[in-house]
């Protein structure tokens, strides 16, 4: 979890990293916006759920667990990607609230008619999960690659709701978590996936560009290259 | 007579009335109108900018990808403005999204990568040098890169460009080396240089429209890792918004009025423009009144809206007797590969890109088998949403414990090459109107026919190959190109009120007035001839600093008034 104190120490970081006088100046009024949205993101769970019923939470939060399971790191169900799920659904995501509320019985249903003894998904063993989920992902491994761009997010009412999930699952894992979606709390998504929380960086990034020499004409590289 | 009255809260900024005929309207506050407001307006022009999306500061500025890039919070919203696309004239065209643009006070400069690369001497001249090419309308421009070698310096000084002069064995003449130092190397371009001097090639730092030291009042990048598609919270990335439109405010002339959508420009009974109709934010329409009109709309918006303003003395549309409004748009060509490595690059961190090379800038057809150029980058400009959609190696699984584990291992290990190259012009590519389908606004809505010329998609492969054995030769332990289809989608929209001496075959002239109305001026992207090799930015600026010059002087000379 990000505290409120190490979170002043990166953007006092980042503020560093800046040394400018525009910054030096304006500061304050980026750090106000940036911690009012850290605070509605990390409010207490208010347990009220805004478009699922209970049931249908624990529902949506076993599918999200198999989609990023928690497996030695933490995934969806860490993330509190159900939290995101349901306020999507009254918010940017409002079209897909008949896909869930439609589609949740038939991921039941489709659980009994493979496993006739299972009762709710939720309650199911990871390999019969596994087995349901499997054959409701009908667009599956066809789908080959696209470049992200703009409106990335398929969602809407003409998707399956095995598909809208994943859409939902991915992106509440991985959502700025100082944003008001609800979503990677104490950005565990990122964690996961070695981004770092801060607002700014500076050089060397990374494995490579450390040590690196500084910019040379392609003569001298050359010549420094025999000398090494 | 106008006369301003200023507002509380913004001292500098006047207000005009829409009856107050002002000196110019701009229709659009992006990378070439928020230049035209400055220059014009601290040249003692009273200027009013119409932008119709919101003014949004820094402070609105945020790393939430849903916000920023699936409810459009800097740019076009298809709900509101739906799109159609048909590949040619005799298809009917289906409701899809074909274009993304900045749609708020700063355009697409707020969002863009801030690859700031000058067009070279052949972009201007290439069809003079090589002939004409089947299939396209294949130009040269009226102006050559001497033209606007002034105006590309004047880019780098005042809006903000770091990078190395000389660096690059290809690039043209210039009259004075960059303000700043180039950014700091990523972990991309390091791989990238390395692997490009290894097979032969000329890698060079990047030219970046994003800042590496603090300068007029603004922040040098702190490397958040939110570049493409994101609006800068410290004003590193010299936008419109940063740079141009604090300086036109500040002038004490120039209004920026943001929520006006402008939908018709009204001509007088000698074919004059008097103004822009234009609706506010409740939908009320107004005329901002002006003695000319400058529409900086972007190559989408602008045809657009000068076919929308036909009328019984232009009835295919305002200035468009050549019939070329809206037609010979070019994209640009692009192939982007991925690759990945063993140790964490974490090119996440910083702006998109740190180096480039132009040894394929013209490539010689003989030898190849098409036409056309281009310059490639390593870059990773995928927000981790994004990457988790997109950046993973094909028949990676989708979910689960592996689709976790790749995730987790490739987000930090990948980066991208991406060749940026020509596309040719071809005439029925084209935005123009749809006859059914309508915004929310009631007009008709914009519509895109487009089919890449056979070379552009050429270029593509050839690119794709390069990017490839560069991922090769820099060590990438798995690497693959993103699939190369026809485009229905761009962000490019260059072209379609191209330039040009004759009235027949172009829309503006050298100085960007239409042919046949004399106080109405265009530019923007759809001013260009050719498309350059992919970096469009630079040269927008550059002809909006030099179209400021022409039209100042062509005012001052009286050439304007009725």
């Amino acid at each position: 979890m990000i505290t409120e104190l190490d979170r002043r120490q990166f953007l006092s970081r980042a503020l560093a990293a800046a040394g400018a006088t525009w910054t030096a100046a304006n500061w304050p009024a980026v750090l106000a916006a940036a911690e009012h949205a850290h605070k509605t993101a990390a409010a207490p769970d208010s347990q009220k759920w805004e478009f699922l019923t209970p049931a249908e939470a624990k529902e949506v939060e076993a599918i999200s667990a198999c989609i990023i399971p928690s497996d030695g790191t933490p995934g969806a169900r860490e993330a509190g990607v159900v939290y995101f799920i349901d306020r999507a659904l009254v918010t940017f995501s409002a079209a897909d609230q008949k896909t869930y509320r439609d589609g949740l019985p038939e991921v039941q249903s489709r659980l009994k008619h493979l496993f006739p003894t299972a009762t709710l998904f939720s309650a199911a063993t990871p390999d019969e999960q596994g087995a349901v989920l499997e054959s409701l992902d009908e667009a599956g491994a066809k789908k080959s690659p696209r470049r992200p761009r703009a409106n990335f997010m398929p969602g809407s009412a003409a998707q399956p709701l095995f598909e809208v999930i994943r859409v939902h699952t991915l992106a509440g894992f991985l959502i700025d978590p100082e944003s008001d979606r609800n979503g990677n709390r104490g950005g565990v998504g990122w964690t996961v996936i070695g981004r770092l929380p801060e607002h700014g960086f500076q050089p060397p990034f990374g494995y490579y560009d450390k040590g690196y020499a500084g910019w040379q004409p392609a003569s001298a590289a050359k010549e420094s290259a025999k000398n090494d | 007579m106008t006369r301003a009255t200023f507002r509380p809260g913004a001292p500098d900024m006047p207000k005009y009335k829409p009856s107050d005929v002002v000196d110019f309207v701009i229709v659009g506050s992006g990378a070439a109108g928020g230049i035209l407001a400055k220059e014009l307006s601290t040249n003692g022009f009273s200027v009013v900018v119409l932008e119709q999306g919101p003014y949004l500061h820094e402070n609105d500025f945020s790393h939430d990808e849903i916000k920023v890039l699936q409810e459009d919070l800097l740019t076009n919203h298809p709900k509101l403005q739906p799109n159609t696309f048909r590949k040619t004239p005799k298809d009917k065209a289906k409701q899809q999204r074909v274009l993304v643009y900045g749609r708020a006070v700063g355009g697409t400069s707020n969002h863009f990568t801030a690859n700031f690369w000058r067009f070279h001497e052949i972009d201007f001249i290439e069809r003079s040098k090589i002939g004409p090419i089947a299939g396209s309308t294949f130009s040269d421009w009226p102006i050559t890169y001497a033209d606007l070698e002034p105006y590309y310096t004047k880019v780098e000084w005042e809006v903000g460009v770091s990078g190395m002069a000389g660096a690059s064995p290809f690039d043209p003449p210039r009259s004075k080396p960059y303000p700043m130092p180039p950014l700091p190397v990523k972990g991309s371009g390091v791989l990238f240089e390395r692997a490009a001097r290894k097979l032969g090639w000329n890698p060079f730092p990047a030219p970046m429209a994003i800042l590496s030291q603090p300068r007029a009042g603004r922040s040098a990048c702190v490397n958040c890792g939110f570049c493409l598609g994101f609006g800068c919270e410290v004003k590193a990335k010299s936008s419109s918004l940063a740079s141009m439109i604090p300086l036109a405010e500040k002038s004490g002339k120039c209004e920026i009025r943001p929520n006006s959508y402008v939908h018709k420009i009204e001509v007088d009974e000698k074919g004059r423009a008097t103004g822009a109709l234009y609706f506010d934010e409740k939908k009320n329409v107004h005329l901002q009144k002006a003695k000319a009109v400058i529409l900086s709309a972007n190559g989408a918006e602008t045809p657009r809206l000068l076919l929308l303003s036909a009328s019984s003395k232009f009835p295919d549309g305002l200035a468009n007797s050549s019939g070329y409004v809206g037609k010979n748009l070019m994209f640009n060509t692009g192939a982007v590969s991925v690759g990945v490595f063993d140790e964490p690059v974490n090119d996440y961190k910083g702006f998109a890109v740190s180096r480039i090379l132009h040894d394929f800038y013209e490539l010689d057809a003989q030898k190849v088998g098409f036409y056309g150029g281009g310059g490639m980058d390593a870059r990773f400009d995928m927000t981790p949403i994004g990457f988790a959609f997109g950046g993973l190696p094909p028949g990676s699984p989708r979910w689960g414990k592996d689709f976790k584990a790749l995730l987790a291992h490739n987000f930090t290990r990948s980066f991208e090459i991406f060749g940026h190259g020509t596309s040719l012009p071809v005439e029925d590519n084209s935005f123009s109107i749809d006859p059914e389908v309508q915004d929310a606004w009631g007009l008709p809505a914009l519509r895109l026919t487009y089919r890449d010329h056979p070379d552009d998609l050429k270029l593509a492969h050839w690119l794709a190959d390069r990017s490839n054995e560069l991922l090769e030769a820099a060590g990438a332990k798995q690497h693959w190109t993103f699939p190369i289809d026809e485009q229905q989608f761009g962000v490019h929209l260059l072209g379609t009120c191209r330039m040009g001496n004759d009235p027949k075959t172009s829309v503006i002239n050298a100085d960007h007035q239409t042919h046949e109305v004399k106080n109405l001026f265009l530019c923007d992207g759809g001013s260009f001839v050719t498309s350059g090799r992919g970096q469009p930015t630079m040269t927008i600026m550059a002809l909006a600093f030099r179209a400021a010059d022409r039209i100042r002087d062509l005012a001052k000379r009286g050439e304007l008034n009725a």
